[in-house]
């Protein structure tokens, strides 16, 4: 970046700053933008030095220069780097954060740095959007992006491309938060399918492995096709507004476009499919159970805490077009919750301790998808949050277990899988933070009183209940099968994570008694993280609590704080969401759909979720677990779960075969036959007349002085008679 | 007279094309090529008693590019000879395609 550019963006914020007046003074907000951006620039740097310095060492051998640790001195600088501009950058939007609380702003800033694009009429300027809902992202993103970052340092401490890998995870970091600070959907489109770009760098990380490269490209190809989407949607919007900035949109929208209009209901469902490509919904979450090929930090910034949400962002950010479309909002709702259910079925059976965490992934997107189709706006992206917490800490404790797993079998040379959950088993001995941390996270997103995933969790599922008893509400049935399905996801959760955490840690270990001498806990750069996370992860839902169950004993009597925070604080955001939503559907129910308010719901979850944590925990731990050589196939019902509903067979027989041999027989015949077969006859058509005439060319002078006076004798004959 | 000319150019040149399509031996064509020429000179001469001086001037110009002619062809010949031992057109056909 060079200085001309970064002046001007400070000084653009400057000139915002003076503009907004009274209240909210934005405190250099390009600055957090161009931290990670920075970062990328030098680490990328050090990442080419370090692969030339490689390069020169594999053909002409010598040595890497080192640094005091033995290791490449290449490798130094991205260690101070990396997680420093994240800390800096979320100081910076912690700074802006406290400046925004203390402001009470009502409209959203929106800061001009230059024009980006003008044709016309069409005009998109580089401009950024600081609101309520941008501030909660930005949090979001910086935050547990930093903690990540911090952990990777140890996770990634020996790995060949540790600069490499700064850049990338430093780029993705620029490019979230370019798509939720972009004040256009153009600009959050450049954020969209920079994130897109990231994952797929970093999924194939380990790139010389064909599995892992090509579950990169799948990911890739998956997302695209949500982008057509996503871009058909731009297409309509420019057509409906004229313009594409969030803020004409959002205030012009219900007085352009009819409730329940054909044009808004095209627009939310193209959304709806962007929104299921990045977010990994049904039927395009195929990808990411199969992103989990890249480095488990990846996983858990990118794959579970920021990236996958975007669409819930998509969502909640055009929550008023959502609003204005019942069909686009059972949609999304429908999809949510099918995905919640099908993915926590898959979860019940698989051994890889990272894909059950995958599939939970998706299932706990779907229940966001499942909030912002309910209207439920704020229930999403608290959510959102609650679930970065407690997913990112799932992830990084699982990369802590596979970190030492991976230890123990290298200094064994043992070849065993170490992310298999079979060969783990009383690990809680080996690793006690991890083993503590990681239950905090799994009573989180088993729903279970009072840690966070029970707050949002059950204002999703009870807002779906009250949806679905609306006065004027759209498919009352519809939406009451998706309170059912969304318990019933619910319980599953809570079994498949403590299946997870009962493989891993309890019971006998089954590492390999060589092997478990080699297990240990993870180093302070590792667990600090998790610890922080696990805080955030107990404490993180206490920021909105419901009123109703603040004042009962879920909220400990009026002792739990800050009702409904996160609720208030979005309301500038999804308060024309919400008139729409009151003037339409009438006041929602007070009561689910067979009875029973929202204390007594929440009461009822949570007690089954804790049920089956203790459950599942006794049934699970007396069982005796087989290694995976010795594990028995499944059967049954229980195979098509383990082999994940053969969904990847029936869309490599359904997509992926068909498109392959469209594309062999446009290959073969069309370019190969037809076309290439055209253009090579036309050369051997010329040919064969060359050949031909150059039958004529002897090299005798005699034949050419024959055919000349020949040729002599036929003119003047022509001539004279 | 004129007629007689003519006929003397036109035997002449008859004889030079003949040898040219006969002979194989390349300074005997060569030497046919330069009777076809003088041929024509012996025509224009002829002519220039109808026409005008200009046949004769062109007849300086015809012997001055045969003479340069001579010099280029017999070095060539000389050429080949040295590299083939032989002046036989029939041996180079290597000139084609």
């Amino acid at each position: 970046m060079d200085l001309t550019l970064t002046a001007m963006l400070l000084q653009g914020g400057q000139e915002a700053a003076a503009h907004a007046g009274a209240g909210f003074m934005p405190f250099y907000p390009g600055l957090i933008l161009l931290l990670p951006l920075a970062g990328f620039l030098v680490n990328g740097w050090l990442a080419l030095k370090h692969a030339g310095r490689a390069a020169r060492v594999t053909r002409v051998g010598g040595t890497y220069d080192l640094d005091g640790g033995g290791r490449p001195a290449t490798h130094t600088l991205p260690t101070w780097i990396g997680p420093g501009v994240m800390g800096l950058a979320f100081v910076l939007t912690l700074v802006n954060f406290v400046g925004m609380l203390g402001a009470g702003l009502h409209d959203p800033v929106v800061i001009h740095y230059w024009t980006w694009m003008a044709t016309g009429t069409f005009t998109v300027d580089a401009a950024i959007q600081l609101d309520q809902l941008s501030m909660v992202m930005m949090m979001v993103i910086t935050g547990v992006g930093f903690l990540i970052h911090l952990f990777s340092v140890g996770y990634m401490k020996d790995d060949p491309g540790y600069p490499r890998y700064f850049a990338y995870l430093n780029l993705f970091v620029f490019f979230m938060l370019v798509l939720v600070m972009g004040a256009s959907y153009p600009l959050m489109f450049v954020g969209w399918e920079g994130v897109g770009l990231c994952s797929y760098l970093l999924i194939g990380f380990w790139f010389t492995d064909r599995e892992k490269s090509d579950a990169g490209k799948k990911a890739f190809i998956v997302n695209r096709i949500g982008d057509v989407g996503f871009l058909l949607a731009i297409f309509v919007l420019y057509r409906t507004f004229g313009t594409l900035d969030f803020a004409p949109i959002m205030g012009g929208a219900a007085d352009t476009l009819v409730y329940g209009g054909g044009l808004v209901t095209l627009v939310t469902l193209f959304f709806l499919l962007a929104a299921a490509g990045k977010s990994a919904q049904i039927p395009l979450y195929v990808w990411l159970p199969d992103a989990m090929a890249g480095p488990t930090p990846v996983s858990a910034l990118i794959h579970a805490a920021t990236m996958v949400t975007a669409g819930v962002y998509l969502v909640a950010r055009s929550s008023v077009l959502f609003a204005l479309s019942p069909v686009g909002s059972a949609a999304v709702a429908g999809i949510g919750v099918l995905t919640a259910l099908f993915a926590a079925t898959i979860a019940l059976k698989q051994n890889d301790i990272k894909k059950v965490l995958a599939y939970s992934t998706v299932s706990q997107l779907g229940y966001m998808f499942l909030g912002v189709g309910v209207g439920a706006y704020a229930a999403g992206v608290f959510h959102l949050m609650t679930h970065a917490f407690f997913k990112a800490l799932l992830f990084l404790g699982s990369g802590a277990v596979i970190h030492a797993m991976h230890e123990a079998y290298h200094a064994t040379h043992r070849h065993d899988d170490p992310q298999d959950m079979r060969n783990m088993g009383g690990l809680k001995a080996y690793m006690p933070i991890t083993w503590i941390t990681m239950w905090v996270a799994t009573l989180a997103i088993s729903g279970i009183w009072p840690f966070a995933g029970f707050f949002s969790k059950d204002e999703i599922i009870w807002y779906t209940a009250a949806f679905a008893g609306a006065e004027n509400a759209p498919f009352p049935g519809l939406y009451t099968v998706y309170w059912i399905l969304a318990l019933a996801a619910a319980l599953m959760t809570a079994f498949y994570m403590t299946r997870l955490m009962v493989l891993t840690f309890h019971g006998r270990n089954r590492t390999g008694e060589t092997e478990a001498d080699h297990l240990h806990e993870a180093p302070p750069i590792m667990w600090v993280p998790l610890a922080v996370l696990a805080v955030l992860s107990t404490v993180g839902g206490w920021i909105n609590v419901p009123e109703e169950l603040q004042a009962s004993i879920v909220g400990l009597g009026g002792l739990l704080p800050s009702s409904e925070w996160l609720h208030h604080w979005l309301e500038p955001i999804t308060a024309e969401a919400h008139h729409v939503q009151e003037l339409q559907l009438g006041e929602l129910a007070h009561s689910a759909p067979f009875g029973g308010g929202e204390v007594a719901w929440a009461l009822i979850s949570t007690a089954l979720a804790l049920a089956v944590v203790l459950a599942t925990s006794q049934l699970l731990g007396r069982r005796e677990v087989q290694s995976p050589e010795a594990d028995a196939e499944p059967t049954g019902f229980a195979k098509v779960l383990a082999n994940k509903w053969y969904v990847d067979e029936l869309y490599d027989a359904v997509v992926v075969k068909p498109i392959q041999r469209a594309s062999h027989f446009c290959w073969k015949v069309i370019d190969q036959g037809i076309i290439d077969g055209a253009v090579n006859a036309v050369g051997y058509l010329a040919r064969g007349f060359g050949w031909f005439g150059s039958l004529f060319q002897t090299g005798t002078v005699n034949t050419y002085a024959f055919v000349l006076s020949l040729g002599v004798l036929v003119i003047l004959g022509a001539v004279f008679f | 007279m004129i007629t007689q000319a003519l006929i003397l150019s036109a035997i002449l040149f008859a004889l030079g094309t003949f040898g040219v399509l006969v002979r194989r031996n390349a300074i005997i064509m060569f030497l046919c090529i330069e009777l076809q020429l003088n041929a024509v000179n012996v025509a224009f001469v002829a002519f220039s008693r109808l026409v005008g001086i200009e046949g004769q001037v062109f007849v300086f110009f015809v012997m001055t590019v045969a003479a340069a002619e001579a010099a280029v062809g017999l070095a060539i010949i000389i050429s080949i000879f040295r590299h083939y031992e032989t002046v036989n057109v029939d041996n180079f056909n290597l000139l084609k395609w």
